[in-house]
């Protein structure tokens, strides 16, 4: 997989906030019945981490679980560990209805960094932005601009967007544009 | 004259002098004046030409209610027209000039118009240009067009950047005048997140200017620790500058920043569009003197009197040496004595009420002010400036008790409510007859998602012209919205506010009351669209009696300024002319933006290169360095081909045809959608989806499949693809992954949720390169890793496996006719192994190719292309592809409508191939074929339309595929396809196939 | 701009982030249905003013469709609920009825 490159190819831009393509990242898109204890336990397997409640994202040393929707979560896992995991996950549940399968890369993954962080998030989506609104642990699936995208906050300086890999590019430059001289909203900051 | 003062000017420095350049000539104003300022200062009372009549007009505001002083701003990238001269902030080398006039603005040729105003009354357009029908294209509309219009559109693109920014708030407080800031404060220390908008550069409103005191203090040192106290709230925000344009449903609100504007081109984006959420939206917006309607109102020098007391405390600036004051309420004399205390003269006062018994009035009179009560202007004199008033009795028909000279009139007709953002959403309003204005009605409040009011007037807004009711008002809405958004404020009394104690105003609509037609035809309502009292009074008499329908008549309130001025005069006066009450006329609607807004601003960012986004697939770098020739593919690119050298887009597809079908061609597939559907109903819920039978697709094997709506019409076609028992992949159109993904979903959420089938759209998750030709298998088995040949691969099979140390998954599927393997491996690899695959395909003659080669090769096929064969209206039964609609499955989604009568009509155009009988014409795309028989209506009867169109290299003949009437049956005849040159095209209808029936070329 | 909860993440969506799926409650009608059976399944809606039920997606969000009752005058929200089920809930017709004393009721 050496010849393997993300959606930007590892880009990145300082303006009021630091922006960085975060380079290949496992994604492994596992839908099924959050209730069933057998999803559960190979989801614990996979990531190290309990079943999200609604609208959370959880990490552990092994890797992050989101909640997407009420039957879907997107694992985050090392790059060179997905085959491997999908394995072990299809035989953990089959028995059950679920579907497990690889995402990677059909998706880019943008860390935005600074204090400015929510002020420029906030130039492009509709989601409440605050700290009460979008508290770390928190995943938010929205808009940013005219495209679908999911973000949470690592921490209050630094956040995380997904989005489709064929607008990668033009998420990048749209955090690039947002985060240019002189149009800091200054609202959170 | 109007000058700079000696003194004064609390908005401006002094010590910093702007050079600015107005109508070619060189002005200095100083930091912080508007141009309006700035051109007074200059003694340049006239500011602009009137809309119809090219009447000279000076400023008559301070605010964004003006009406006259219309300027255009900026050069070329940076021009924009319409900007009003008070809300223009002068900066270092602003370039702007007057509009609406030629040759100048001093000699406007167009002022003949005014002339000619009795032949231009109200409706006159209606009724002039009626008729002969030819006449209005070309005589009126090309006469109209040169001289309409105010401002010129911009030529350049607009240079500037613009965003949008969204918030979350409890409470937005939408200005910042005194009954703002206190509500902002009281919601605030309450706990609520508060953002406070003021739309001037500056906080307090007219408290300073009009002397109002707070607990004993003056209003500038309360505004002054309110600012401090609201600063240290970390819950309420605060921004200059920033508009509230306007309310919408659930509490939306949009906020208008104009970021650089006042400093000119900056780093940065020039306005930001506010898109607000707030639970309460406090409207503290103030309040709009009227205009009194006496002739001669609109005279450069005739202004509204807090406009010029504005002009005199915020710049320094007077607007003449003798002003007369003309008012109806006590408020006016407020000016008269702001002009006595600046040193000013001021001739006379006029006031047509009887009693004056106000303290204002005594203050004026003890100063020695002459007052003259029960009196009227009879009309005001001069041209480009006011000469002279004559003062007449309010009572009588308007003879001249004496004439008055001077060089600048201040009005006061009263103030109106700011009431825009309280309606724009549904809040109705009430009549109040005492104060002549219409004010909010509490009880009829713009509703929120929840079923409760979500605005809340307040202060002037709300219809308190005293300080201290509009500051008490202003902490009772403060208190209102933190309690209603959840908060429990502390107890405590709004702080005290006092200013003179104000006699009743007396409603004046028509100065003098019998003022004759002569001087109701001067007396102007609309400034900005020249709408005169005795237009509104003729629309009356014509029979228009509804106020929406007397708007668009008389266009009385449609200028840019929409009515801010106007509309309570032009109301009163409607009202009179149909002897009916103000309130049962009732208002026009109030729509957004409250004052106009950029079209910059609402683009936002999406401009220039973020305009629309572009998905780009894996390789898309590459094609573009290789001589891609990029089309648009719903929101993807795709190269339409790759053009080598100097080579034409013709000749390159040529090549890439014929190099596709002689050795192998190489084609970027990454577009085609990519649905994973899996579970133990997955085969059930297929074949609801598909026409065809998906449910006994064998594991391992592919089956071209085609999706139609309920209606029954084609709407989408692919390969599937069965994974493993409960798993299958979908292909979908390059255009159609998300749409059909959300199908898939709509079906499963909406109508089968206790089937067992989870979906999921791994589209972008490959990049899927197919490897076409003669040729195809020797480049695939030159990159080595698994066995593709046709034992162990065949034709509509799949497998996975790994290529060139790639994971890859080839499909054995053919959308050329030829030799074909479309290889599914990770996007992020896509690239290694397309420079895999044309490094191994260098001896194999490998090219590249674009999708014009892709269709050209279909065509020959007689392959279908949705969106080329389909077009919403096309069921499968009409493309022959009757053998891929299962008869033996109970339903699938368009069965049915494929059985309603219309569907199953005979006549229905059926599919066709086309070759012209000369072999080098190519049909026109969506060219129509017709019989030579016409209709009543003298159109030709058509029979068919083309659908797809090409020369073909491979067969060096013209082929096309249509739509034909009975074309199935009429196979060998030639029918005539009319080109818009006059020439007919004859084509013969023959077998869509046109290559390779039997389908060897690709079964190898 | 409305502003609906979604009920599948709990998330008050900004009408940006939805897409709007008209008349809720439809019933299909597929192969072997009548004319009238079909023709009002595919085309009849009833457009009411006041009270309706509606079906959204939340696209930009969760991806999932769910229910709302709006009053189309009045913009009023009463409730947004699951799409898988044939019915509004009986707690919100109640709702609906205490605020709307002459609405007619849910007529399938």
């Amino acid at each position: 997989m050496s010849n393997a490159v993300s959606a930007m190819n590892g880009a990145s831009f300082k303006g009021s906030v630091t922006i960085k393509d975060t380079g290949l990242q496992g994604m492994i898109t596992l839908r099924g019945d959050f209730k069933s204890a057998v999803v559960a336990k190979a989801l614990k397997t996979a990531t190290g981490t309990a079943m999200p409640e609604t609208g959370q994202i959880l990490h552990s040393a092994k890797g992050s679980a989101a909640w997407m929707s009420p039957d879907e979560l997107l694992l985050l896992v090392d790059y060179t560990k997905v085959d491997a995991i999908i394995a072990k996950l299809d035989k953990a549940l089959s028995g059950e209805h679920a579907l497990v399968i690889n995402v990677s890369d059909a998706r880019a993954m943008f860390e935005i960094k600074g204090a400015a962080t929510r002020d420029i998030l906030a130039k492009g989506s509709p989601a409440d932005m605050s700290k009460e609104g979008l508290p770390v642990g928190v995943m938010r699936r929205s808009r940013l601009g005219q495209l679908a995208v999911a973000f949470w906050m690592d921490d209050e300086k630094t956040a995380h967007m997904v989005c489709f890999r064929s607008v990668g590019e033009h998420v990048f430059m749209w955090l690039k544009n947002a985060s240019e001289k002189g149009s800091l909203p200054k609202y959170y900051t | 004259m109007s000058t700079r003062l000696q003194s004064g000017g609390r908005l401006i420095d002094r010590t910093k002098q702007i050079e600015f350049n107005w109508n070619g000539k060189r002005l200095n104003g100083f930091q912080g004046d508007t141009l309006a300022s700035a051109l007074l200062a200059n003694d340049q009372m006239l500011m602009g030409r009137s809309f119809k009549y090219h009447r000279p007009r000076g400023v008559v505001a301070a605010g964004p209610e003006e009406p006259n002083a219309l300027m255009g701003t900026g050069e070329d990238g940076r021009f924009e027209p319409n900007q009003r001269a008070t809300t223009t902030e002068i900066y270092q080398g602003l370039k702007s000039h007057s509009q609406n006039h030629w040759p100048s603005l001093e000699f406007d040729v167009g002022a003949i118009n005014t002339k000619l105003s009795r032949f231009f009354p109200a409706g006159f357009y209606y009724k002039t240009f009626m008729a002969p029908s030819f006449a209005w294209k070309h005589v009126f509309e090309p006469i109209i067009r040169k001289s309409a219009g105010l401002g010129k559109a911009p030529t350049h693109k607009d240079e500037d950047s613009y965003e949008y920014f969204y918030a979350h708030v409890d409470v937005v407080v939408a200005g910042g005048g005194i009954a703002g800031l206190q509500a902002a404060l009281t919601a605030g220390q309450a706990g609520a997140t508060v953002l406070l908008m003021e739309q001037a550069v500056d906080y307090g409103g007219r408290a300073i200017t009009d002397g109002v005191t707070i607990g004993g203090k003056p209003a500038a040192a309360w505004i002054k620790s309110t600012l401090a106290a609201l600063k240290k709230l970390p819950n309420v925000q605060m921004r200059t500058r920033m508009m509230a344009a306007g309310v919408y449903d659930h509490g939306y609100l949009l906020g208008y920043e104009r970021l650089t504007d006042h400093m000119g081109p900056s780093d940065g984006p020039r306005q930001r569009l506010w898109r607000i959420r707030a639970k309460r939206i406090v409207t503290a917006t103030g309040a709009i003197e009227r205009p009194l309607s006496f002739a001669g109102n609109d005279i450069p020098g005739v202004m509204l009197a807090g406009a010029v007391r504005d002009y005199i405390a915020d710049y320094g600036v007077s607007v003449g040496d003798r002003t007369v004051v003309v008012t109806n309420n006590d408020d006016g004399y407020r000016t008269a004595i702001a002009l006595h205390e600046a040193g000013l003269n001021v001739p006379c006062i006029i006031d047509p009420r009887g009693d004056l018994d106000g303290e204002l009035p005594a203050k004026a009179i003890a100063l020695g002010i002459r007052v003259e009560n029960k009196s009227a202007i009879g009309k005001v004199k001069g041209g480009k400036r006011v000469e002279a008033v004559t003062l007449c009795a309010q009572a009588g028909e308007g003879a001249t008790l004496e004439e008055i000279k001077c060089d600048a009139v201040a009005m006061s007709g009263g103030w109106s409510p700011v009431v825009h953002l309280w309606s724009h959403c549904g809040g109705k309003l009430n009549w109040d007859a005492d104060t002549a204005m219409f004010r909010p009605d509490p009880a009829r409040p713009p509703l929120g998602a929840d079923g409760t009011g979500f605005v809340i007037a307040t202060g002037t807004a709300n219809g308190h012209l005293d300080a201290a009711a509009a500051l008490k008002d202003g902490h009772a809405a403060g208190m209102t919205a933190a309690k209603e958004v959840g908060y429990k404020p502390a107890r405590a009394a709004a702080p005290l506010a006092a200013s003179e104690r104000e006699a009743a105003m007396m409603p004046v609509w028509s100065m003098p009351q019998g003022a004759s037609y002569e001087l109701k035809s001067k007396t102007f309502l609309d400034y900005q669209n020249d709408v005169k009292v005795s237009d509104v009074r003729l629309a009356a008499q014509e029979g228009y009696e509804s106020v929406e329908h007397t708007k668009r008549y008389t266009t009385l309130g449609m200028a840019t300024d929409q009515g801010k001025l106007s509309n309570i005069n032009g109301l009163a006066v409607l009202a009179d002319s149909l002897n009916a009450d103000i309130p049962n006329v009732g208002t026009t609607t109030f729509r957004p933006p409250y004052h106009p807004i950029s079209l910059g601003s609402i683009a936002g960012d999406a401009h220039n290169e973020l305009f629309k986004p572009i998905r780009k697939t894996p390789m898309h770098q590459w094609i573009d360095e290789n001589g891609g020739d990029w089309e648009p593919v719903a929101d993807w690119r795709r190269p339409y081909c790759y053009k080598q050298g100097s080579e034409s887009v013709e000749d390159a597809v040529t090549r890439e045809i014929l190099n596709t079908r002689e050795n192998c061609g190489l084609l970027d597939a990454s577009t085609l959608g990519k649905i994973i559907v899996k579970g133990p109903d997955a085969g059930k819920f297929l074949d609801m989806m598909y026409t065809n039978m998906m449910s006994t697709l064998k594991v391992g094997h592919c089956r071209y499949g085609l999706m139609c709506s309920e209606n029954g019409f084609l709407s989408d076609d692919g390969v599937v693809a069965r994974l493993d028992e409960n798993t299958f992949l979908c292909h979908t159109t390059s255009g159609g992954s998300d749409r059909i993904h959300a199908h898939m979903e709509e079906w499963l959420q909406t109508e089968w949720w206790d089937w067992k089938v989870y979906t999921a759209n791994t589209t972008e998750q490959y990049a899927q390169i197919a490897v076409v030709g003669p040729n195809a298998r020797k480049v695939l088995e030159k990159l080595g890793g698994m066995d593709v040949s046709a034992e162990a691969l065949p034709f509509m099979t799949f497998k996975d496996g790994e290529l060139g140390g790639i994971k890859a998954r080839p499909y054995r599927i053919s959308f050329s006719g030829e030799l074909s393997y479309e290889i599914a491996v990770p996007a992020s690899q896509g690239q290694a192994f397309w420079d895999m695959c044309m490094e191994a395909g260098k001896e194999f003659g490998i090219q590249p190719y674009g999708t014009e080669c892709l269709h050209v090769m279909r065509a020959e096929k007689g392959f279908i292309m949705i969106g080329d064969e389909t077009d919403g209206t096309v069921i499968p039964q009409d493309l022959g592809l009757n053998w891929a609609i299962s008869k033996k499955k109970e339903d699938f989604l368009g069965k049915r409508g494929q059985q309603r009568s219309h569907m199953t009509d005979p006549n229905r155009w059926k599919l066709v191939g086309l070759k012209t009988v000369d072999p080098a014409k190519v049909i026109p795309d969506g060219a129509y074929a017709v019989d030579g028989t016409m209709r009543e209506n003298g159109m030709h009867n058509m029979i068919g339309r083309v659908t797809s169109t090409y020369f073909s290299p491979t067969l060096n003949h013209s082929i096309a595929m249509g739509l034909v009437l009975n074309g199935p049956d009429r196979m060998g005849e030639v029918i005539d396809f009319p080109t818009i040159g006059g020439e007919s095209i004859k084509a013969e209808i023959c077998d869509p196939v046109f290559l390779d029936k039997e389908g060897a070329r690709q079964n190898v | 701009m409305l502003l609906l909860n979604c009920p599948c993440c709990g998330i008050d969506a900004d009408e940006t982030e939805l897409e709007a799926g008209g008349e809720a409650h439809i019933t299909r009608h597929g192969a072997g249905a009548s004319d009238d059976d079909f023709e009002t399944y595919m085309f009849m809606r009833k457009n009411p003013k006041g009270v309706h039920f509606e079906r959204w997606r939340h696209a930009y969000g969760c991806g999932k469709w769910f229910h709302a009752a709006r009053c189309t005058m009045t913009l009023e929200v009463f409730g947004t609920y699951s799409a898988q089920t044939l019915e509004p809930p009986k707690a919100l017709i109640n709702k609906i009825k205490k605020k709307r004393p002459d609405w007619e009721g849910f007529v399938k």
